[in-house]
């Protein structure tokens, strides 16, 4: 399986690491909310088919990234930053390290 | 019902085995039974024989979307043990032991369950400790272990590499003697023929795509063989869990579905006559009857269906393999295949009434549950007839997660690769 990772290209999947289910909301860490830590820990949706999840190219530039991947197949429709990875890629690409 | 005995069996022979009976029927589904079994795998069967035999509930059909024996049942390792550390996994896994020692007996039928042991390598002083805490935990319980030192290792198991120069020397070992192997298929074959033999209906090539309702209770279920009704619905599909719970409108489980993968070697002469795990890695090796190494290790690692396994796990079991055993290099594997397992979130199973009214639910097995089939069966077939759990299954409920009752024997938290 490759990941294509929008900046060092596709790459083994071996370079990754997986994160699981991206389709989970963290609440507010003060929150008291006990069903909705309940089912930000525990409760996943598991499709068989088109999941939405993520992946960190921890063998290459580190970034998370959020990868749509059937679970059937193993088709990879796409790939983009997490949205705090893309800020913090962003600045270490106009600071010249990538 | 001794179909099977010396008797029948020189009988047969002597007619050229051409008289033998099919082992279970062929039954269309009827209109409706008591209770409904969706999923012909180890664990659905011996739930229909046990609902049979223990309980007298005989109107019972197993429905089966593909073939039996076409799950994780056909598909596993077959390694059987009761090494667990926690109270709640101790008692059931030893219940379910305690019926292995007794299944071909009481199925009449040789599910060839050997106690060849199992003994988990230790790697550092400290994985020495923890084994000897899990050990002290089991005998606590009933249970057998003892702690192997490394020359009694090298006498059991003579190919081993026990050098100190290993790349992870071994220190020692935790075995369990009572654990073993049996013949995975004959267990799914011996408990449809048992309870075929008590009237269940075990009906093949019948997918379950939708459940009937009356009012909020389940009611029954379509299939691509038509409707059937039931006063009970049983679920037990193992990997396909999270699929068949959506068709009864429950979206999330605290499960998700990875592929496990397993191999065979070519038939070696006897070669290790226990099952051996290794504490670094995940590995873990014994030998079949006919003579081939089956093997295994980590999960895939991330969320699949594809019942079929990707080159790097295939990488590293067969490096971990060499890691142990420097001679087989040269050995050739013979075939590898892939299963998908319901990883629960803490790494035990959910045996419960429900969730919905009318349902009952066992699934969670991950890459462990061969072991379980009987206890697994029996704790369930328990549930369903009395509409509550027996002791041993109590603590295996759905809500434990959302109570904080949560049962990881590994303390590895809500991430099921690692359980
Ligand atoms: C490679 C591998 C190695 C393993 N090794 C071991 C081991 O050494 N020791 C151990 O203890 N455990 C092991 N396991 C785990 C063990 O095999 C499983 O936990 C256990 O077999 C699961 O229970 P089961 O037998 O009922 O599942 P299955 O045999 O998978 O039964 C579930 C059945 O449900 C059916 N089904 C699904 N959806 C529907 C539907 N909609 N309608 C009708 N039927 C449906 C499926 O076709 C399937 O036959 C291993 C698993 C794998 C994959
Ligand atoms: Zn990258």
């Amino acid at each position: 399986m490759l990941i294509t990772c929008p900046y060092c290209g596709p790459r083994d999947v071996i370079e990754f690491t997986y994160q699981g289910d991206g389709n989970r909301e963290r609440p507010q860490p003060a929150s008291q909310d006990l069903d909705a830590w309940n089912a930000y820990v525990y409760d996943r949706l598991n499709p068989a088919g088109d999941h939405n999840e993520i992946w960190q190219h921890s063998g290459g530039c580190r970034a998370h990234l959020r990868v749509v991947r059937n679970t059937l197949t193993h088709e990879i429709s796409s790939v983009a930053f997490t949205r705090g990875d893309h800020k913090a890629a962003a600045r270490h690409k106009a600071e010249g390290k990538i | 019902m001794a179909e099977y005995s010396a008797f029948s069996l020189l009988k047969n022979a002597l007619s050229g085995n051409k008289d033998w009976k099919p082992a279970w029927r062929k039954p269309d589904p009827k209109a409706s039974y008591d209770v409904i079994v969706i999923g012909g795998g180890g664990h659905g069967l011996s739930t229909a024989y046990y609902l049979a035999k223990e309980h007298g509930i005989t109107n019972v059909a197993v429905l089966e979307k593909g073939w039996l024996g076409s799950g994780n049942v056909g598909r596993n390792t077959t390694a059987v043990r009761s090494n667990y550390l926690l109270p709640a996994n101790t008692r059931f896994y030893e219940h379910s032991m305690k019926l292995w020692e007794n299944l071909s007996h009481d199925l009449n039928y040789n599910v060839m369950f050997s106690q060849r042991g199992c003994l988990n390598l230790a790697h550092t002083p400290a994985q020495l400790d923890d084994f000897a805490r899990r050990g002290n935990a089991m005998r606590h319980l009933g249970v057998d272990a003892e702690l192997m030192t490394t020359a009694e290792i090298a006498r059991l198991v003579p190919a081993l590499n026990v050098s100190a120069t290993a790349r992870f020397p071994i220190v020692g070992g935790l075995m369990q003697r009572r654990a073993g192997t049996a013949r995975h298929d004959a267990v799914a074959w011996g408990y449809a023929r048992g309870a075929d033999r008590r009237g269940v209906d075990i009906i093949e090539n019948c997918e379950v795509t939708g459940f009937l309702r009356d009012g909020d209770r389940i009611s029954g279920v379509t299939t691509s063989r038509g409707e059937v009704r039931a006063r009970k619905v049983a679920v037990a599909v193992a990997g396909s869990t999270g699929q068949v719970m959506r068709l009864a409108g429950i979206d999330t489980m605290p499960i998700e579905s990875q592929v496990l993968q397993a191999f065979v070697t070519e038939s070696l002469k006897p070669f290790i006559d226990t099952v051996l795990t290794f504490g670094m890695g995940h590995f873990y090796m014994s030998q079949s009857d006919k003579g081939g190494l089956v093997y295994g290790g980590d999960l895939d690692g991330y969320n699949s269906y594809a019942q079929r396994g990707s080159l790097p796990v295939v990488d590293e079991v067969m490096s971990e393999m060499l890691a142990l055993f420097p001679g087989l290099a040269r050995v050739r594997m013979l075939r590898s295949w892939g299963g998908v397992c319901d990883m629960s979130m803490d790494g035990s199973p959910i045996i419960t009434t429900g969730p919905l009214p009318g349902m009952y639910l066992n699934c969670g097995w991950c890459y462990g549950g061969f072991k379980a089939t009987p206890a697994s069966g029996w704790c369930f077939a328990w549930t369903i007839a009395k509409d509550e759990p027996h002791d041993i299954n109590a603590p295996f409920t759905l809500n434990r997660f959302h109570r904080g009752l949560v049962i990881d024997d590994k303390g590895q938290g809500a991430t099921p690769r690692l359980h």
